[in-house]
């Protein structure tokens, strides 16, 4: 009791002493107050029956309802499995590309090329997956979309990709190592340029092959920060890209099979069937594996590579 | 044997196939963007014949000439887009170059636990619902242009990353200024903010690109038309197939006679406009954001 008060009374010294440097703090801590701390306790809603005149600690407690709900019907399975597969199949495709060009950019000795090259590949980053959307609709669309124009210019018949559920998973692995392709890219080029030219020379003295000297110091030196990017990419493997999905899906519920992410039911339950609670259950199963995960991938890089642990 | 003679032998197939590789890479980059672009260039009978093409017979204006002459929809997203990106990158910027500056500062106590206040947040969130139901029932924020700023304004990664810029400013600096009697404040303002202006450059740019693409607060918490901000406007066309959003209210416009692909894709190529435009002079502070690297709680 003694110990509390007089830490209260240190802290209150404190804040007196340095009184412009808290209130300089104030606006960012009522931030994160507002807008994370006080919803956190709100994740109660997945375990009631929301009534909105109750308010969320009034209504009716339900328990795992939801939950069993959310198993009987398979859902829960489906959306975690489309998460999880689409998100490692983000991971691998996309830091492969990022590598491979990176290493290619690395070795490109005319820097207008360099420059230019490297602005345009991250270009996609910059634009919103609303535009995205457009561009799908620009390129798949039935009755105009650009590729059935060509198809048909060579004879073929028009493809109804809107209505063929095996064809969007490619399409949307594919925006999406588009648009992240120039972030990871920079990333690793930056890793590279930081390798002591002294190494590569050394190597050409020794009559080392330009093949060779990427097979030999580019690869595994670039080897901790690929493991490193690869972990934490793990660690969010249960955040899905919401609005990719939800620009080139949208409502169109005969693909969902495929393509129907934690994210998208999530929002799709909240605000096309208000079932708050029911939404709120999937929620909160994302935040308590999705935090499992980021802890058992800092335990993880903690082992391996203690300096660039997160915590 | 001369080392220069060895190094531009050595590999220049393999080099010539990276350039090849790369110039291939940018071309899809580019793709859509361009395909984009002729496609609002089009004739409508040709996109209704023959579909949207990269090289059509024939180019239009008319899809902007339709846009120029309705231009008060389009003007009004603008205008809420712009609103928002101003309002939400400055406050977000004073807010956290602020916290930066007071987590630099060594002889601040409790800077780590403030650190881990913050950082926090970004391991467990309570979700969507809870944070709904907090913005419409409690803050009262349906419908209303704070609900696009306010949720975006301050994020974790960016404070630390102001925080590790400010690290590196000299504490001489600070000393001296403070034993010249200058406040906590004063030395803040005419200090550090000067010394940090490429830290604040790299973090105005992402926040000005995540209000100026912002949709998606929009589409959970805005309802009524005039405060549509662009990206949540061209979703609404896209979506609904349809163009009429465009359409004044009053005005008569036949809407089968108008060239309405062709628009979709100029009101899309409007609004990816300035960021293009804005896009080769900007974009240094982007990678230099990105090769600051190590973030960390």
């Amino acid at each position: 009791m003694v110990k509390a008060k007089n830490h209260l009374k240190s802290i209150a010294h404190e804040v007196k002493r340095k009184k412009v440097l808290f209130l300089m703090l104030l606006p960012a801590l009522l931030f994160f107050t507002i807008f994370c701390y006080i919803p956190m306790p709100g994740a109660y809603v997945a375990f009631v029956d929301y009534n909105i005149n109750k308010g969320i600690f009034h209504s009716q407690f339900i328990g795992l309802k939801n939950f069993e709900f959310l198993v009987k019907t398979g859902a829960l399975w489906s959306i975690t499995k489309n998460t999880l597969l689409y998100n490692l199949a983000f991971l691998a495709i996309g830091n492969v590309v990022q590598i491979i060009l990176a290493i290619m950019l690395s070795e490109i000795g005319n820097k207008w090329y360099k420059k230019v090259s490297q602005s345009i590949i991250l270009l996609p980053h910059f634009i919103s997956m609303v535009i995205v959307g457009f561009f799908a609709y620009n390129l798949f669309n039935y009755n105009h979309g650009f590729i059935n124009s060509f198809l048909i210019s060579l004879g073929f018949e028009s493809h109804d990709f809107y209505s063929d559920q095996g064809i969007w998973k490619y399409i949307i692995v594919a925006f999406k190592v588009w648009a992240g392709t120039g972030y990871g890219m920079i990333v690793y080029l930056a890793t590279i340029t930081g390798i002591s030219k002294d190494i590569y020379d050394a190597a050409s003295i020794d009559g080392a092959k330009l093949s060779q000297k990427i097979k030999f110091i580019t690869l595994p030196l670039l080897r901790p920060t690929v493991v490193l990017l690869f972990l934490f990419g793990l660690g969010g493997i249960l955040k899905g890209s919401f609005d990719l999905f939800y620009n080139l899906i949208g409502n169109n519920s005969v693909l969902y099979s495929q393509t129907d992410i934690i994210d998208t039911y999530v929002f799709r339950s909240l605000m096309g069937q208000f079932n708050f609670s029911l939404s709120a259950s999937v929620g909160f199963y994302q935040s308590i594996f999705g935090l499992f995960f980021v802890l058992a991938i800092n335990f993880i890089v903690k082992k391996i590579e203690p300096d660039n642990a997160l915590f | 044997m001369p080392k220069h003679n060895t190094r531009k032998k050595d590999g220049s197939f393999l080099r010539l196939l990276f350039y090849i590789v790369i110039a291939f890479f940018s071309l899809i980059c580019l793709f859509p963007f361009v395909l984009m672009i002729v496609s609002s260039f089009m004739n409508e009978k040709e996109i209704i014949a023959e579909g949207f093409k990269l090289f059509p017979k024939e180019l239009s204006t008319s899809a902007y000439e339709f846009l120029f002459r309705n231009p008060k929809k389009l003007m009004n997203a603008y205008s809420v887009t712009i609103l928002i990106t101003l309002a939400g990158t400055f406050g977000g910027l004073l807010i956290m170059s602020m916290t930066g500056y007071v987590l630099s500062r060594n002889d601040f106590k409790y800077r780590n636990s403030i650190s881990f206040f913050i950082y926090f947040t970004t391991l467990f969130s309570g979700g969507l619902v809870p944070s709904y139901i907090l913005m419409v029932n409690y803050l009262g924020l349906k419908d209303n242009v704070l609900a696009m700023i306010l949720p975006g304004m301050v994020s974790a990664w960016s404070i630390f990353l102001m925080r590790n810029f400010m690290k590196a400013i000299p504490d001489s600096l600070y000393e001296s200024a403070a034993i010249d009697g200058a406040g906590d404040f004063r030395i803040y303002w005419q200090i550090f903010m000067p010394l940090a202006t490429p830290s604040l450059a790299t973090i105005g740019l992402f926040l000005a690109l995540g209000y100026w693409n912002e949709w998606y607060n929009a589409m959970l918490y805005i309802q009524s038309q005039v405060k549509f901000p662009l990206q949540f406007f061209l979703q609404k066309i896209v979506t609904q197939a349809n163009v009429q959003l465009l359409v004044q209210q009053g005005a008569v416009v036949n809407t089968s006679d108008l060239p309405s692909e062709s628009i979709k894709m100029a009101t899309a190529v409007m609004a990816i406009g300035p960021i293009i435009l804005l896009y080769p002079f900007v974009q240094k502070y982007f990678v230099s954001g990105l090769t600051i690297g190590a973030v960390k709680g």
